[in-house]
């Protein structure tokens, strides 16, 4: 099977793409998740976060965290040309550490959420939304 | 910038001292996130509410700092102490530097 010189340079640039792309994105999320964390580690139990399994309209994607004893918990879209999403800062008088609110999501992706909780650890929780139609005028 | 924007919040009027109570918000504004083009190409400019808090007699209830990921008609869903009878303050604030306000009494 000959390639010839056209072909070639072809697929090399759409493998270098798949390549590079995922790795941007997952760069944001990393480099988001670093500056609220300040780089320590996240453990799995602790965060709670509700989404639908799938979303027909990625305009309204009804959401929730709730993460006890949380001083804050910031939510991510890993697959959204921002990442970020929301940050809830709770209070003295927050009766619970949970909040439920309404996001955009651009296509099937992954939503996470960490919690900084009241002894300055880092929990993390991660559910993958598939999403019908995406949500960001494409 | 933003047109029409008119919060709308969701408070028992009465709680018992110390209950917790479900306080639900809802404030209608287009959330441009800065994505989207027009039917010339060009790209709307962002336009968001980035930031929300809720005070309860002077003390912080939750403070949300907001991304153009948040849906249009940003609306919240959270649970707050009632510690004494008092004024929930909401506060919403616009990229293009308007504050929005709404109070809500509740007694005990």
């Amino acid at each position: 099977m000959d390639f010839t010189r056209r072909e070639t340079l072809a697929l090399g640039g759409a493998a270098a793409l798949t390549f590079v792309l995922p790795f941007r994105a997952n760069a944001a999320v990393d480099d988001a998740i670093a500056e609220f964390t300040g780089g320590a580690a996240l453990a799995d139990a602790g965060v709670e976060l509700t989404a639908p399994e799938i979303a027909e309209n990625g305009n309204t994607v009804p959401i929730a965290v709730s993460a006890p004893g949380a001083t804050a918990i910031m939510l991510l879209a890993a697959g959204n040309p921002t990442p970020g999403v929301a940050t809830f800062n709770f209070g003295p008088l927050a009766a619970s550490q949970s909040a439920s609110t309404r996001m955009r999501l651009a296509g099937t992706q992954d939503v996470i959420a960490i919690a900084k909780l009241a002894d300055g650890s880092f929990a993390r929780s991660a559910k993958t939304v598939k999403v019908t139609i995406g949500g960001c005028g494409g | 910038m933003a047109s029409g924007v008119k919060p709308r919040v969701k408070v028992p009027k009465s709680a018992s001292a110390g209950e917790a109570i479900v306080i639900k918000t809802l404030i209608s504004h287009p959330m441009e996130s800065g994505q989207r083009k027009d039917s010339n190409g060009n790209a709307i400019p962002r336009s968001i509410i980035n930031r929300f808090t809720c005070e309860f007699n002077g003390q912080s209830v939750v403070d949300v700092t907001m991304e153009p990921a948040i849906s249009t008609n940003p609306y919240f869903e959270f649970e707050a102490t009632v510690p004494e009878a008092g004024d929930f303050v909401f506060t919403w604030y616009d990229d293009d530097g308007s504050v929005y306000n709404d109070t809500q009494s509740v007694a005990v």
